[in-house]
């Protein structure tokens, strides 16, 4: 297997871009990512995608991506793990590099949510049609039913829950690209309008716009694209039961869990090196279950992680300093690819406000549905 | 809704037709014809019993457009004596009360109307026992 690495990445702001369809945001993070490694041909191109056909009526996004590139004529296929689709786009674009049958190739998420669609039915149709989505639950719904488990079996209280939000708006607001660059208090989280019990707006990442590309090639030929490359060195992917009921334990993730000792197995990494990550956090209940899956935090410690700083800037472990979903905004299919695209600036050092100290080893996790699927990333610095 | 579609799944919507595995014992529904716990396909057929626990619930706030005129709306995931769990509304009472442990009788009931036409779908929803 070829070492791989990170040599370009673009992404557009994230928002409601009313101005932008699909395809402008695509060509506008895909061209930015080739640019920024001076790269003019790339051997093929998978592209995360949720759901352009029910949120556009668009499929078939391979070849139309690939046309409006320039590039008509490279191999392009759209991927698709629901949420999950921009990490599982990463996931095999590393492993076309790493197993060498590509030496150049695109790894991309977009989705267009703001073009009319009804966006409560689309984003439920990741969850079990005819069990669970039949009866009315909604998307959130599924996650109050998470979050609602936690606090039975964690203690877990909506303060906790309150604090995830606060702290990924006050990293959101620091970065140039999110949809909402204002901080929130706690106060505001608990007051918000209700949307599943426990769950309140404030806990939910929004409806948004948004495409992001990394560029990936043998870490042997990253020289010619950049002097610093991010080398890829663990990638993991796992699914556990869709629907809630089937699982034994309705407070744990299992793919998260599975997903990072697969990705961790492969780096030679132990979750106590990581010194940054971007997790899950479409809605606030994730973040907390997902950081104590990839023993970012001890078990059960993960609902005090953010009141406490343990996971805010300056923390032991940051946790989301791109302002994660939640302020950074959460385009279903660019949300993997994004959180790629922090951890490369982050092991860069061009995070800028957000920037970790002296962080060297990154971790990425992205999940689909109620975390029927997950993907997890693993990168070391090499500058 | 497609019709078809709504037609092949009334063994399990109608009568809680569930799937008990022959090598494991693991109650499956609505059936399947491989077991999640240990892939047998030795599965036999069999109806739950129309009642059971609360696990987890939500109350729904802002629903699916079907369910509008519901909201806000009590769901549960629901486990039955034989080990079967299932997505359901639970309704005739106040969602807030809606808890782990509470007993609910599962009963037929109108659950949505699908399409331009309004086909009436139907399944099961729990009820509180008092």
């Amino acid at each position: 297997m070829r070492e791989v690495a990170i040599v370009g990445a673009g992404m557009t702001q994230f928002g409601e871009l009313w101005q932008s369809s699909l395809r402008d945001l695509f060509v506008e993070a895909a061209a930015a990512a080739l640019r920024s490694a001076g790269a003019d041909h790339v051997d093929s191109i998978f592209i995360g995608n949720m759901s352009g056909g029910q949120f556009v009526g668009q499929e078939h996004l391979g070849p139309l991506l690939a046309d409006h590139l320039g590039m008509a004529g490279v191999a392009a296929v759209r991927v698709e793990s629901a949420c999950a689709s921009g990490g599982a786009a990463l996931g095999l674009g590393f492993m076309a590099v790493a197993s060498g049958l590509a030496d150049v190739v695109l790894a991309a998420g977009v989705e267009k949510m703001t073009d009319g669609a009804d966006v409560t039915n689309v984003l439920a149709s990741a969850a079990d049609q005819e069990n669970e989505v039949y009866h009315g639950i909604t998307f959130p719904g599924l996650y109050a039913m998470i979050a609602r488990a936690h606090m039975q079996v964690k203690g877990t209280t909506e303060e906790d829950l309150a604090w995830v939000s606060v702290k990924n708006h006050k990293h959101g607001a620091m970065n140039p690209k999110a949809q909402f660059r204002t901080e929130v208090t706690v106060d505001q989280v608990l007051k918000s309008s209700m949307v599943a019990e426990p769950l309140r707006l404030l806990h939910c990442s929004p409806v948004s716009d948004g495409a992001a590309a990394v560029l990936l090639c043998p870490l042997d030929k990253a020289e010619k694209y950049t002097d610093k490359p991010v080398k890829i060195v663990g990638s993991g992917m796992a699914t556990s039961a869709m629907a809630l009921a089937d699982r034994k334990d309705l407070a744990v993730l299992d793919a998260v869990a599975q997903s990072g000792e697969r990705a961790y197995k492969m780096a030679g990494v132990m979750p106590k090196d990581v010194q940054v990550a971007e997790v899950h956090d479409c809605f606030s209940i994730a973040e907390i279950c997902c950081i104590e899956a990839l023993g970012l935090v001890s078990e059960g410690k993960g609902a005090k992680a953010a009141a406490s700083g343990h996971t805010a800037l300056g923390g032991q472990i940051p946790v989301n300093t791109s302002g994660g979903l939640k302020s950074k905004g959460h385009p279903v299919g660019a949300t993997g690819v994004a959180q790629a695209i922090e951890i490369f600036e982050q092991l860069r050092g061009e995070a800028g406000e957000r920037q970790v100290e002296g962080a060297r080893i990154g971790l990425t996790q992205n999940m689909g549905g109620s975390g029927a699927s997950s993907v997890v990333h693993i990168y070391e610095g090499v500058r | 809704m497609p019709s078809p579609r709504y037609w092949r799944e009334i063994p399990n919507r109608y009568r809680l037709e569930a799937a008990r595995c022959s090598a494991c014992g693991a109650v499956l529904f609505p059936p399947r014809s491989i077991c999640a716990q240990c892939r047998s396909d030795q599965l036999a057929r069999f109806q739950l019993s129309r009642k059971g626990k609360v696990v987890t619930t939500t109350v729904v706030h802002v629903p699916p457009g079907e369910f509008l005129m519901e909201a806000p709306y009590a769901m549960a995931v629901v486990e039955t004596p034989e080990g079967a769990r299932l997505m359901v509304q639970v309704v005739d009472c106040d969602p807030a009360e809606v808890r782990p442990d509470m007993e609910v009788s599962l009963e037929f009931r109108l659950i949505r109307r699908e399409g331009h036409s309004g086909i009436l779908c139907y399944g099961h929803k729990g009820v509180p026992v008092a």
